[in-house]
């Protein structure tokens, strides 16, 4: 369930409590409005990802590539060379 | 029991359901196609309404001419890239170019609330000028009735239009068979979005503009190069999906697209992930669907992104035979589903 | 766009498929327990590549499915009151109550509007003051915080014309309930990613170790599910039953703890009745004593009246994976997404709608 979006955050305004700390952030150019209060670590450029106008976590760009190293690891194994992703 | 015959009249449509008319019933959807076929249809059959499509086609001494109507209720009146003024116009000169009829003339029906500015019904009616004049065709009779406040959302339009058929194709999903391409003229979703975008509760800021445009100009360039068109179709409420059920339903045949052919621009992507929208549901004003020969795609393609800018024409699909009618997606690992058409209005969702 | 793309993947998914086809030496049944799931494996034709000895089954993962009956009926009956503006996601819409759906009671005139968020919600109660606002809070753990939120916002902004109709449940009771059930026939579990996020998987390990099970926190992507079940089959073959975690650009063991801390201060573990399903313990949220004045039913003294489902629908059997939903003679028939007779049929991310939409039983047999 639950439809959560990977989007980067492109401005943030700060406000005087966490609560209501907020950001733009880009959905593949559409912006919309996204609360920061469940990530006070995310900065301007880092990928969140949002739920209900919330962000749920700042995305782990270093995880991220994991999968795709793996799956290159399987390329390796069967001797079969592809072209790079 | 009353006898009055309208007392003893049964509603064919399942009432236990849904007793009044819901907005689903007017988004294109299938409970539009229920309303149609369960109560309007059959109420006004005629030689025209086992042959659906965008306009009715007929004969007078000799010459052919199309006729459609269509009113116009969006919300927000102005949006980006147009307003109800130029949908109004655009509209029903496509749904005339959609059989292949040249656009001539056409009536407004302007139904205004008590309290609209005039400045804003002057900006419409510029917007319905300026339409008609590019796409050549005149605005020669009409209609304005004010309703009190409260009762309309400022402004509603009703234009009816005649064209006139000047070739000796038919076109029409009757005609389509297998082995026919099927083109699109451009990416899908723009206009249903930024309508979307503007709504109370989803706010979300966009540079999408409305697709909204004439199509004439493109159907008469196909035409004129001789292209062999079997069946064109508008892509507006209820999108991609809902027109080409439409077309396989009425040809008994079996349409077969492929997902990653698709073109959707990637922020019209990133606002229907966010809202759990699929883009083939979602409204355009701008598109439609070509129904050609396999041999004459590349030459359709060329015309088409050479005539209108801003259009990228692509092929999307086939038509297959099928023993009964369907339209399927290939999914991007290669497994067919079926596509259905939407039951009602595309919500936004959380999960 | 970026970290969606790249999982969508053709090629790479073949690959995988490939690779789950040769670790694959018996049958497996295995359930993942959330909508995006659901429509992501049927959508792309997952449940169709994968070897016939996997199967899979699609549990209670979809909030909205599991929304029981009372509680539409009272977010039906709050909706119809004047000078109140109730809120939804636009999934409820169409969820039909014992006698209607908010669907038609829009149609007779209430103001019901649909939002993205229940912050929107929260915003429209600041602009309309003179009114009461009720946000309808369905959802998993990962909703909660949202709408947690949502009260945390009017509580210190002391908007005293908002409140939620809370439906809130939790994920880990019932897939106990699932294995506890004696027809149980589940060997493993891709555990929702989303809900993950916020919570982290430590509650899943007692599980897995009660019932011998492996569980794999997956993401939704058709990549992410493949490598979901890859992981979970190399565990099956193995006979292990460990909890791992293939979605981690998104899920750390401990979760967000940010979060965390947003439904510990509102919320307190209730027992909920899941459409379909029944009661299961402690397996939902409601607003704690603090925040009781933004709870809809307080607020309005909405009653406790349960309403019965619909006798045919076996839609509480196919969320516990006992049936497919080709096995309901009610399928495609008496029961469409345009007149379900339950909320797997309701919802987009149903079990029963997302088969009727993109595997119709004609394309099924001929296919």
């Amino acid at each position: 369930m639950c439809l959560a979006v990977p989007g980067r955050i492109i401005e943030i305004n700060d406000a005087a409590d966490s609560l209501h700390r907020v950001a733009k952030v880009s959905f593949g150019g559409t912006i919309r409005e996204i609360n920061l209060a469940c990530v006070p670590e995310a900065q301007i450029g880092d990928y969140i990802l949002a739920h209900v106008g919330i962000a749920l976590n700042v995305v782990d760009a270093e995880e991220a590539e994991k999968v795709f190293d793996y799956l290159r690891q399987m390329d390796d194994a069967s001797g079969t060379k592809e072209e790079a992703l | 029991m009353s006898d009055d015959p309208k007392d003893n009249f049964r509603c064919p449509l399942p009432i236990s359901d849904y007793p009044s008319i819901l907005v689903a019933h007017g988004g294109g959807g299938k409970l539009m196609h229920q309303l149609l076929e369960k109560m309007i249809l059959p109420t006004f059959s005629s030689d025209f309404s086992n042959n659906l499509h965008d306009s009715a086609v007929f004969e007078i001494a000799g010459t052919r001419l199309a006729i459609t109507t269509d009113s116009y209720v969006v919300r927000p009146i102005q949006f980006p890239g147009g307003d109800i003024g130029t949908l109004a116009i655009n509209g029903t000169i496509n749904d005339l170019a959609m059989s292949g009829a040249r656009p001539l003339y056409l009536s407004a029906g302007l139904i205004l609330e008590e309290g609209l500015p005039m400045k804003t019904l002057w900006q419409i009616l510029q917007s319905m000028k300026q339409a008609a004049d590019i796409a050549g065709v005149k605005l020669i009779t009409g209609d304005t009735k004010v309703v009190d406040r409260g009762k309309g959302d400022g402004i509603y339009i009703n234009t009816s239009g005649v064209g006139i058929i000047e070739h000796s194709l038919k076109i029409e999903p009757r005609s389509v068979v297998a082995g026919d391409a099927v083109l699109v003229n451009g990416d899908l979703g723009r206009h249903g979005i930024a309508i979307m975008a503007t709504r109370e509760g989803l706010s979300l800021e966009t540079r999408i503009e409305s697709d909204c445009a004439p199509l004439w100009s493109s159907v008469q360039s196909l035409l004129s190069a001789g292209i062999d068109i079997h069946c064109l179709r508008d892509l507006t409420r209820g999108g991609l999906a809902s027109a080409l059920v439409e077309i396989a339903e009425t040809a008994n045949l079996h349409i077969e697209i492929e997902e990653s052919h698709l073109p959707v621009r990637e922020d019209v992507r990133g606002a229907c992930e966010i809202l759990g929208l699929d883009p083939v549901y979602v409204a355009n004003e701008g598109r439609f669907v070509i129904f050609l020969p396999d041999s004459q795609v590349s030459r359709a393609i060329e015309i088409l992104s050479r005539t209108v800018s801003g259009f990228t024409p692509v092929r999307i699909g086939s038509v297959l035979n099928g023993d009964r009618f369907s339209v399927t997606v290939k999914s991007t690992l290669g497994v067919a589903r079926l596509l259905d058409m939407f039951s009602g209005e595309q919500l936004p969702r959380i999960c | 766009m970026k970290y969606l793309d790249e999982y969508r993947n053709p090629r790479l998914a073949s690959k995988m498929l490939e690779r789950i086809a040769e670790k694959t030496s018996r049958r497996w049944t295995i359930m993942e327990i959330c909508g995006g799931q659901t429509h992501t494996i049927i959508r792309s034709g997952i449940d169709r590549l994968l070897p016939d000895k996997i199967t899979i089954l699609h549990g209670p993962g979809c909030p909205v499915c599991v929304t029981p009956v009372h509680i539409v009926d009272k977010a039906l009956e709050l909706a119809s009151q004047p000078n109140l503006i109730f809120c939804t996601f636009g999934d409820m819409m169409r969820v039909p109550g014992s006698t209607a759906d908010l669907l038609s009671v829009k149609a007779s005139g209430s103001d019901i509007r649909i939002v993205y968020s229940p912050l929107d919600a929260v915003q429209i109660a600041r602009d309309n003051r003179q009114k009461e606002i009720v946000f309808f809070a369905v959802g998993f753990e990962t909703t909660a915080p949202a709408n947690g939120m949502a009260v945390l916002q009017a509580y210190e902004e002391n908007l005293e014309n908002f409140s939620l109709l809370v439906s809130q449940v939790l994920v880990p009771p019932a897939i106990e309930a699932i294995l506890s059930a004696p027809e149980n026939r589940v060997n493993g579990f891709l555990a929702a990613g989303h809900v993950c996020t916020v919570m982290g998987y430590h509650e899943y390990m007692p599980l897995a170790e009660k019932f011998r099970v492996p569980i794999v926190v997956t993401g939704f992507e058709p990549l992410d599910i493949l490598q979901g079940i890859e992981m979970l089959i190399a565990q099956l073959e193995k006979g292990t039953c460990r909890v791992e975690n293939q979605y981690r650009r998104a899920v750390t063991e401990d979760g967000n703890l940010h979060a965390q801390r947003v439904l510990s201060e509102l919320f307190d573990v209730t027992d909920r009745i899941w459409r379909g399903i029944g009661m299961i313990p402690r397996s939902g949220l409601t607003l704690k004593e603090k925040y009781r004045r933004f709870d809809a039913e307080v607020r309005f003294g909405l009653g406790d009246g349960v309403v019965s489902e619909s006798s045919e629908c076996v839609s509480g059997l196919i969320l516990q994976g006992a049936r497919n939903p080709f096995d309901c003679p009610a399928f495609g028939i008496r029961c469409t997404p345009e007149k379900p007779l339950g909320a797997t049929m309701v919802s987009s991310e149903g079990a029963c709608a997302a088969y009727y939409r993109y595997r119709a039983k004609t394309l099924e047999r001929t296919g």
